[in-house]
C-alpha cells in the first residue's frame, strides 16, 4: 500500500536571516517566502513519479513534507488515506547528500531498518541479500568513507529497501554521480522498481531520467510553484529516445519548458 | 627520510640540541651553578630522588589527582554537555553560568578549596575537576549542536526510540570531537595540578618544587619540571592513540 494523496499543500518559509531551530513556526514580521503553491497531486500505488523543477522551487521542500519532516503550512497530505503526522518506517528517504550514519559500516547500516527482527541468523540472512541485490558484497564491513561515492548510494539504497517500505523517497539520488554510474543506478533503480512495484517519488534535474524512469512526470513551475506538467507515461522499457517518437516530442517539450532551448 | 619511517629521530635531535644549549648556557653565562645548574648536575640529582623513592611518591600522588579530577569531570561534564547539546531551553539556561564560571580560572578557587576541604587529596582534585569540568561540556555541548541535522532525519525515519538516539547517533558523532577535547583538557588539567600542589598539598609534583626552592636545591626544581614535562608528553601520547580507535577514524578521513 502506498497511495500518497496531496491536497491544496501551500508551504512558507519565515525569512530572516537567524534562523532558530526550536521555534520556526514563529515568524515574528510575517515575513515570509511562498514555495509551494496549493499543489494537488496524486501518486497511485506502485508508481514511480519523477519530478522535475528549476532549482529553488520546493522540490526538497515537497518531499520533505511527504516524509513528514516539515509540516505543511496549509493543506491536506495522506498517505494510504492516513493523515500523515511524522516520519515513518513506511516511506524511506534517500538523502540528496549521503544519509549514511558515517560511523557505521555498510552491514551496520543496512542492519538500521531490520532492529525488529530478533532472529539473529534469519537477520543476517535478510541483511546479506539486500547487500548483494546491490553488489556491495565483499565490503559488508567498510565504512562509508570507504566507498566511492556511488557505492554509497547503492548502500543507502539497500538500506532503504531492507526496511521493506512502502514507498521510497529519492531527493536526486544520481547526482554527483559520473556518466557511467549514472546510467547503471538508473538501471538498477527502474529494475528494481519493476520487481519489487513500490511507490517510488523521485526528484532529479535530469529530464531524461525522468522520461526513462518514471511512470509519470511532474513539472514544477518557478516559486511559488504550482504544477505545470502531470503526465503519464505508458511506455514500455527499455525505453529509447530514437525509437519512439512521441517520447521524444515530450522531451522536447520538457526542454522548452525549462527553459533550455534543447539543439544548442 | 621517508614519509613512512617512525619520525623518532628529528624529535630526539631537538632535544638534543636543547640539552646541549642549556649546557653552554650555563657554562658561559657566568651563573652560579647554585642559582642555574648544568644538565650533569641535574642528572645525578635526578639520580638521588629516584634512589630515595621521593620522586615516584610525587609523581604517584600528581598522577593520582590528575587522573581522580579528570575522570570526574568527564563522567559528570559528558553527560551534562550531551543534556545542554539536545535541550535547547536547558542551555539557555545553564550556558550563562557555565561561561561565567569558566574564565574564572581555577587557581583563584584555591583559597576557597582549601577552606572547604582543607588540607589533602580533596581541594586539589576539585580544582582539577574544576580545570576540566568546563571545557568538557563547552566541547561535548558544541559537538552535539554540530551534528549533521539529516542523521536525526535518519533517526526518526527508522523508527528509532530516544534511547537509539542517543547510542547511535549521538554519542558515535561525538565520539571524536570528545577525544580531541580530553585531549586537550587533560593537558589543563596537568598544568593545574602543579599549580594547586603549590599550595593545598604536602606532596606531589607541585609541592616537590615549591620544597625544593625553599631548601634552595635549583637542581631538584629541575628535576621535578622535567619529570612533569615528561609525564605532560605521555599524557598528550596516550590521548593521541585513542584518537586512532576505530570509532574516531570516520571523521578524520577527509569526505
Ligand atoms: N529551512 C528553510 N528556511 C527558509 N527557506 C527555506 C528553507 N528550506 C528551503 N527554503 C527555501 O525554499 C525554496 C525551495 O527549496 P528546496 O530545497 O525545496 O528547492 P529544490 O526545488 O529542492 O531545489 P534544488 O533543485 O536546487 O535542490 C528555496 O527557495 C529555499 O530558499
Ligand atoms: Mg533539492
Amino acid at each position: 500500500m502506498g497511495n500518497i494523496l496531496v491536497k491544496q499543500i501551500s508551504k512558507e518559509f519565515c525569512n530572516r536571516r537567524h534562523v532558530n531551530r526550536d521555534n520556526d513556526h514563529l515568524c515574528p514580521h510575517g515575513d515570509v517566502i511562498p514555495v509551494l503553491n496549493k499543489i494537488d497531486l496524486e501518486i497511485k500505488e506502485g508508481e514511480m513519479a519523477c519530478l522535475l523543477g528549476p532549482s529553488g522551487c520546493g522540490k526538497s521542500t515537497l518531499l520533505r513534507i511527504i516524509a513528514g519532516f516539515d509540516k505543511q503550512t496549509s493543506g491536506s497530505l495522506t498517505i494510504n488515506g492516513k493523515a500523515v503526522d511524522g516520519p515513518s518506517s513506511n516511506n524511506i528517504f534517500v538523502f540528496q547528500h549521503s544519509g549514511l550514519l558515517p560511523w557505521m559500516t555498510v552491514w551496520q547500516n543496512v542492519e538500521l531498518g531490520l532492529r525488529h527482527i530478533k532472529n539473529p541468523e534469519g537477520k543476517n540472512h535478510v541483511i546479506l541479500e539486500y547487500i548483494q541485490m546491490v553488489e556491495l558484497d565483499g565490503f559488508e564491513h567498510h565504512y562509508p568513507y570507504q566507498l566511492s561515492g556511488g557505492m554509497q548510494r547503492r548502500a543507502e539504497l539497500a538500506r532503504a529497501l531492507a526496511v521493506n517500505p512502502d514507498i521510497l523517497i529519492m531527493d536526486e539520488p544520481f547526482s554527483g554521480l559520473d556518466f557511467l554510474t549514472h546510467m547503471k543506478m538508473r538501471e538498477e533503480v527502474v529494475n528494481m522498481h519493476q520487481f519489487l512495484e513500490k511507490t517510488i517519488l523521485m526528484v532529479t534535474h535530469d529530464i531524461d531520467d525522468a522520461l526513462i524512469m518514471g511512470d509519470r512526470v511532474v513539472v514544477f513551475s518557478n516559486r511559488p510553484s504550482e504544477i505545470k506538467v502531470n503526465r503519464r507515461l505508458d511506455f514500455s522499457h527499455p525505453r529509447i529516445f530514437e525509437k519512439n517518437p512521441e517520447l521524444q516530442d515530450i522531451r522536447d517539450e520538457l526542454f522548452l519548458m525549462l527553459g533550455v532551448s534543447y539543439g544548442v | 627520510m621517508m614519509p613512512c619511517a617512525k619520525p623518532i629521530l628529528t624529535p630526539l635531535l631537538s632535544f638534543i640540541i636543547c640539552i646541549l644549549l642549556w649546557e653552554l648556557t650555563v657554562r658561559y653565562s657566568g651563573w652560579d651553578k647554585n642559582i642555574f645548574p648544568d644538565p650533569l648536575t641535574v642528572l645525578i640529582s635526578m639520580g638521588e630522588l629516584i634512589r630515595s623513592g621521593c620522586l615516584l611518591k610525587h609523581t604517584v600522588a600528581s598522577l593520582f589527582r590528575v587522573t581522580a579530577g579528570f575522570y570526574l569531570a568527564a563522567i559528570l561534564g559528558i553527560p551534562l554537555g550531551i543534556f545542554l547539546g539536545r535541550n535547547y531551553t536547558a542551555a539557555l539556561f545553564f550556558n550563562p553560568i557555565i561561561n561565567f564560571l569558566r574564565p574564572i580560572s581555577p587557581l583563584a578557587w584555591i583559597p576557597l578549596a582549601m577552606l572547604w576541604f582543607g588540607i589533602g587529596d580533596q581541594p586539589a582534585i576539585f580544582l582539577i575537576f574544576l580545570s576540566s569540568f568546563f571545557p568538557i561540556v563547552v566541547a561535548t555541548t558544541v559537538a552535539v549542536q554540530s551534528i549533521n541535522p539529516t542523521y536525526f532525519y535518519v533517526a526518526a525515519n527508522f523508527d528509532f526510540n530516544k534511547y537509539e538516539v542517543l547510542s547511535k547517533i549521538v554519542i558515535p558523532a561525538i565520539i571524536p570531537s570528545i577525544v580531541t577535547s580530553l585531549r586537550l583538557t587533560v593537558t589543563i588539567a596537568w598544568i593545574v595540578v602543579v599549580a594547586a600542589e603549590m599550595i593545598a598539598v604536602q606532596s606531589g609534583l607541585g609541592y616537590l618544587i615549591l620544597d625544593s626552592r625553599n631548601g634552595l636545591r635549583m637542581d631538584y626544581v629541575m628535576d621535578a619540571m622535567i619529570v612533569i614535562g615528561l609525564i605532560g608528553l605521555f599524557l598528550d601520547y596516550i590521548m593521541r592513540r585513542l584518537s586512532n580507535i576505530e570509532s574516531t577514524v570516520w571523521a578524520t578521513v577527509e569526505r
